[in-house]
């Protein structure tokens, strides 16, 4: 009984580190990915395993939404709205370079005992030390870090740097620079070091016609590199996951997540 | 009296001499709809590493308020990819005004804006058109530079472009 409650209680602390836990997939469309000039893209947000058709539930994004412009700024969304099913919202972009449009989420619980008394405590990795005692009882880190992004580019592309925080996508080839037939080449960096041997799954939309998901799944290589060649044009899904722990003093417990849409153009 | 005469023979023997170029015929189909609007083309040399030699022609809606015109750009993708991202337009001697229907006519010279100097080599005459309504299409011809003899090489497209014919000037 004590044992299943503590496994209840841990589920519900990781699920809460991990807001966007893969239960289901979390995805974005913009309108657009190619644009000859400034002007709005709209994007829709939406969780659901249908790729990319929205069947399940709207993505909240109002907290942890990012529009980056090519120089870094930021820009505001417009006409956000949550609905049933998904959630909607309108970026304009106002000069040449690629755009990244994104939700980032990073959170961090500890718990541990005092006595017979259980504590827990929730805040930014930087706080970590402040607030738990240094040699806690049974104490448990976790911590979750999850990115969801899509790029759109006006006029000519623009180089993206990674945040260097948790999993993400540096590409070697341009995120709108993708073309049926042709292969790109995706690296991978946790906290801007190479992640090799993550196994990345790439799946190509519209899986309600057709019988199959069609996931590949590719691992990157010594340099964190995964290359593939688009079997056809259209919207991809990709999506990779590390979890396990991070050794060291402070043994963590993480979860880090990438999603990127990609849209891959006919020749 | 003879004087005008063996001026003008003077000059047309004379012309060929350092006129080597480029002529294109590109034939803009007449297509039977109601929605009808006038394709978008592009022209363009490009080399076998596909970069891009020279941009010849660029047709687009020129006419539209705030350069409206210019959102359909990318639509020629490959052209779009190639080079027009890269640009900023109008381009003197390179975008004009959308062409009706018809057979036009293109002369590019060698040493001149928009063709300028090519080095010796393969390259590929890319002729590419979009139209909104309707389809896309891309039509290829290799050429050989500097051209040793007066070719003439002949494509037709299927959609949206109809016979383009490229003779070359040695």
């Amino acid at each position: 009984m004590n044992l299943r409650h503590r496994f209840v209680l841990s589920a519900l602390a990781f699920a809460a580190a991990a807001p966007l836990a893969q239960a289901h997939e979390s995805w974005l469309i913009p309108s657009s990915t190619v644009l000859s000039s400034a002007g709005y893209i709209t994007v829709d947000a939406a969780v659901s395993n249908d790729l990319f058709h929205f069947t399940y539930r709207p993505m909240r994004v109002q907290d942890n939404l990012f529009i980056t412009a090519p120089d870094g700024s930021r820009i505001e969304p417009e006409n956000m709205v949550q609905g049933q099913l998904r959630t909607v919202f309108d970026a304009k972009l106002p000069v040449a370079g690629t755009y990244r449009v994104g939700l980032f989420n990073a959170s961090l619980m500890a718990s541990w005992k005092e006595g017979s008394e259980t504590k827990r405590w929730r805040g930014p990795r930087a706080e970590l030390e402040r607030n738990v005692p240094a040699g806690a009882a049974e104490l448990v880190v976790r911590e979750g870090v999850s990115r969801i992004e899509t790029f759109a580019t006006v006029g000519n592309p623009s180089a993206l740097k990674p945040s260097g925080q948790g999993l993400e996508m540096v590409p070697v080839t341009h995120p709108n620079d993708l073309y049926d037939g042709e292969a790109a080449t995706l690296a991978f960096v946790i906290d801007g070091k190479p992640a090799a041997g993550v196994e990345v799954n790439v799946m190509a939309g519209g899986t309600r016609y057709r019988d199959q998901l069609e996931k590949q799944k590719l691992v990157t290589d010594a340099q964190g590199r995964i290359t593939y060649t688009w079997p056809a044009p259209g919207l991809y899904y990709l999506n990779a996951i590390v979890s396990g722990a991070t050794g060291g003093e402070q043994n963590i417990e993480r979860r880090l997540a990438y999603t990127a849409t990609l849209e891959v153009l006919p020749q | 009296m003879h004087k005008p005469l063996i001026l003008a023979l003077g000059l047309l023997a004379a012309a060929p001499a350092f006129s080597a170029g480029i002529e294109i015929d590109i034939e803009v189909p007449r297509i039977d709809v109601a929605d009808y609007r006038r394709p978008y083309v592009a022209v363009w040399l490009e080399r076998p590493d596909n970069s891009v030699a020279a941009n010849l022609a660029v047709w687009y809606d020129v006419k539209m308020r705030n350069d409206e015109g210019t959102k359909w750009l990318k639509d020629m993708r490959q052209w779009w990819r190639r080079s027009g991202r890269e640009l900023t337009v109008p381009i003197d001697g390179v975008t004009s005004a959308t062409r009706q229907p018809g057979k036009h006519s293109l002369s590019f010279t060698a040493g001149q804006a928009p063709l300028g100097t090519l080095a010796p080599g393969e390259y590929r005459l890319q002729i590419e058109a979009s139209r909104e309504h309707g389809g896309r299409e891309l039509l290829s011809v290799p050429i050989s530079w500097p051209p040793a003899a007066a070719g003439r090489s002949e494509v037709r497209g299927q959609h949206e472009l109809g016979t383009v014919s490229v003779r070359l000037v040695p």
